[in-house]
């Protein structure tokens, strides 16, 4: 299963990062969200959202072993393990590998809950098996 | 605090001192936040008899318990002073994404005092705060200053900013933000450009306490589960407030040359539907929305973005000059954005401008020259500049339509559209007695965002002038400002027909206090009481005359349109009042009793 966006539809609204931030450490900041909305304005105006593709190219480079795969089939943080060596950072081909020690003191990303995805308006995203999803 | 940042921000701009204190708990209980803290600091803390563009008026910016949580439209920002337009109370509503980041800087409210020597921007970075040189930047747009900003310091930063407008103290100036929205009316973005301050910039990381999270998740995505899951979703987010522009062309309700009638001829070219496909590229959000209503818009005629028009700006700037072209309203918006200033009070005062010159009260003489007709669009784009540095013909119309008329004369005083010195915000008023009635007592002049009572008239019947429908515009007035009250957005209630109650488990959750919708709507009769004793104070001689609505409206019915020859009786507008007045518990001039006052809780405040 993956998380798919289609930007287009994207309205900046920012509801998908309140609810991932509440997901992933129970508190509503969307500084702490897996997911990136770049807003183009005041042109070409649009919105770009970054999401996690599941590539697992960060868990491939953690000397930990902190990124595991949950029943889900997603990447996710095990808060306990991660030592914030950042070494999964710049791994990420989309940017939506965090780690921020001002704001947390583990790195975090997508854990595939859907949250984002039953927040928002406009349809602009979904989770799909990867194998099928029309993009 | 649970629901709060937690801290109230002041900011002396003639000291230059900074200092942060508790929200007060008991604030927050009898006032709750956003529109209800800035009534309660602006009677509060400005003194009587305050010049509202001298040192002693304030600036009061607040959140609200709702903002920057999980809850439909939590995005909604007040803005409140005492109004160099009404010199009365302005509380103007501002979306987007600044309230949100009000309270990840752990911020309640920001109190803005004194007037700073120099032109300044305040910078907020959670708790490193400073008031900086703003020099490059005076003088510029709106839209560049937020792009330098965004630039600057990142995506992350939310950007409130004024234009030429609010520097050069046009008292409907506004302030703006996220490329297109603003808080619009009453002239805060003057009272920001008298204290010299250029912008407000913030980013905050911290969380917002919560009382309950598990009950919280759970209401939150029930009341988002509801706004998908209503029907008339995907039409309103497809037009947004444009959705209405043909609904009250067919029924008499859309301004037109200068609200002389409530129907345009040319109107079909302004609809929803028509904008949609022509200009429209994104919709675009404020936070938390799931059905976002702002159309973000590209104009290829005048190779110009811009967020909207709205629905306010299409009557203001399209029907009510005679324009007819969506794209000339489009770029006016751009304009008037820009250059900071209320498309609903310029729309107005450019609409009386033409009319002043159609009837041969001004020549080209008094216009600069210009052949000032209705449908003039280039006259238009070029009146929005000289009232943004009051220039020309500009600097009489940058006074508003209220003094101007009463300067020039001839009976240009009839046709100045307003209530209390507030213009008129898009709906023709000749037949529809409730939303009349909720212009006549809007708290902040004319405007309809506290009793969109319109559709009611239609629904019971327009011209019914009965207790029932003043009831409705009491009940109207209390509840729907509780949503800026809470710092969230009233539309998803309003359009998408949500069940109210939905917002009652959440905002327990959040607060920890448990409260019903009467108890909510007990607070907005307490500050719609305080607001009213507000202007009283202020004002000498204020109460029933303030009240009346534009003469045109009980004077001179349409001679075109769907309300072609009707009008509201003078006798039915006192009716009208006599009923309000009653129902509100106020005495016959319209000031609140004692007995009133004591059952809201005010009368130790207002003594």
């Amino acid at each position: 299963m993956q998380l798919y966006v289609d930007s287009t539809k994207c309205s900046g609204c920012n509801a998908c990062r309140v609810a991932c931030s509440l997901n992933l450490f129970g508190e509503s900041n969307p500084k702490k969200s897996a997911l990136v909305i770049k807003p183009h304005f005041p042109v070409p105006g649009v919105y770009e959202v970054k999401v996690c593709t599941q590539c697992g190219d960060c868990a491939a480079v953690c000397p930990e072993e902190a990124i595991k795969l949950n029943s889900k089939g997603a990447w996710y943080v095990d808060f306990d393990q991660c030592n914030l060596c950042e070494a999964c950072v710049p791994e990420c081909p989309e940017d939506v590998m965090f780690v921020r020690v001002e704001l947390a003191n583990a790195a975090w990303k997508c854990d595939l809950c859907g949250d984002c995805v039953d927040m928002c308006g406009t349809s602009a995203l979904w989770i799909e098996e990867k194998e099928t999803a029309g993009v | 605090m649970n629901g709060y940042g937690g801290k109230i921000l002041r900011v002396n701009l003639t000291t230059g001192k900074i200092t942060k204190e508790q929200t007060p708990a008991d604030v927050a209980r009898d006032f709750i936040g956003g529109r209800g803290f800035g009534a309660y600091f602006l009677y509060k803390e400005v003194p009587q008899g305050a010049d509202p563009l001298g040192p002693d008026n304030k600036l009061i910016i607040s959140s609200g318990p709702m903002s920057g949580l999980m809850i439909p439209g939590a995005g909604k920002c007040d803005f409140t002073t005492k109004s160099p337009l009404t010199g009365g109370y302005a509380s103007a509503s501002m979306g987007g994404h600044f309230t949100a980041e009000i309270k990840y800087a752990g911020l309640d409210s920001i109190i803005l005092e004194g007037i700073s020597p120099k032109p300044v921007y305040l910078f907020i970075n959670d708790d490193k705060i400073e008031l900086r040189d703003a020099k490059e930047f005076w003088g510029m747009g709106t839209i560049s200053v937020e792009k330098q900003f965004k630039d600057k310091l990142g995506e992350e930063y939310q950007v409130a900013v004024i234009g030429p407008g609010g520097e050069n103290v046009v008292p409907y100036a506004c302030i703006n933000h996220d490329f297109g929205r603003q808080a619009g009316r009453g002239g805060v973005g003057a009272v920001m450009g008298v204290k010299k301050v250029k912008a407000i910039v913030i980013h905050g990381t911290k969380s917002i306490p919560v009382s309950d999270t598990t009950a919280y998740r759970q209401a939150g995505k029930a009341l988002y589960k509801a706004c998908k899951d209503a029907s008339f979703l995907a039409e309103w987010t497809r037009y947004g407030t444009t959705v209405v522009t043909s609904w009250c062309d067919e029924v008499g309700a859309l301004p037109t040359r200068n609200f002389s009638a409530g129907s345009f001829e040319d109107g079909k070219n302004l609809y929803g539907s028509v904008m949609r496909d022509k200009i429209v590229i994104t919709d675009k959000g404020c936070f938390g929305c799931p059905s976002p209503c702002g159309k973000y818009s590209r104009s290829k005629k005048y190779s110009s973005y811009v967020e909207g028009p709205e629905y306010e700006t299409i009557g203001l700037m399209g029907s009510n000059l005679g324009i007819s072209d969506i794209e000339a309203v489009a770029q006016a918006n751009l304009l008037a954005d820009d250059a900071g200033l209320d498309t609903i009070s310029a729309g107005n005062a450019i609409g009386w401008a033409m009319e002043c010159y159609e009837n041969g009260i001004f020549t080209k003489t008094d216009t600069d020259g210009v052949d000032l007709r209705f449908g003039n669009v280039e006259a238009t784009f070029e009146l929005i500049g000289k009232i943004s540095r009051k220039e020309g013909l500009g600097a009489l119309l940058s006074e508003g339509v209220k003094k101007a008329s009463q300067k020039i004369g001839k009976g240009s005083e009839k046709f100045a559209i307003h209530v209390k010195g507030m213009e008129q915000s898009a709906y023709a008023t000749h037949n529809a007695t409730a939303m009349l009635l909720a212009y006549m007592t809007c708290d902040v002049g004319a405007h309809h965002n506290r009793a969109w009572a319109i559709t009611y008239d239609l629904q019971v019947g327009r011209d019914l002038v009965v207790p029932e429908k003043v009831a409705r515009v009491i009940w109207l007035q209390n509840f729907r400002p509780m949503f800026d009250v809470l710092g969230g957005c009233r539309l998803q209630w309003v359009e998408l027909g949500i069940d109210r109650d939905l917002y009652i488990p959440a905002l327990e959750a959040i607060t920890g206090i448990h409260r019903t919708w009467v108890d909510y709507e007990k607070v907005g009769e307490r500050i719609w009481n305080l607001t009213r004793m507000f202007w009283a104070r202020e004002n000498n001689g204020f109460g029933r005359s303030w009240d009346l609505p534009a003469p045109r409206f009980y004077e001179e019915a349409p001679k075109s349109g769907a309300t072609k020859g009707q009008i509201t009786k003078i006798e039915d507008v006192h009716r009208l009042l006599d009923m309000y007045y009653e129902q509100r518990g106020w005495n016959k001039d319209g000031m609140p009793t004692p007995e009133r006052l004591s059952a809201l809780n005010l009368a130790e405040l207002v003594a």
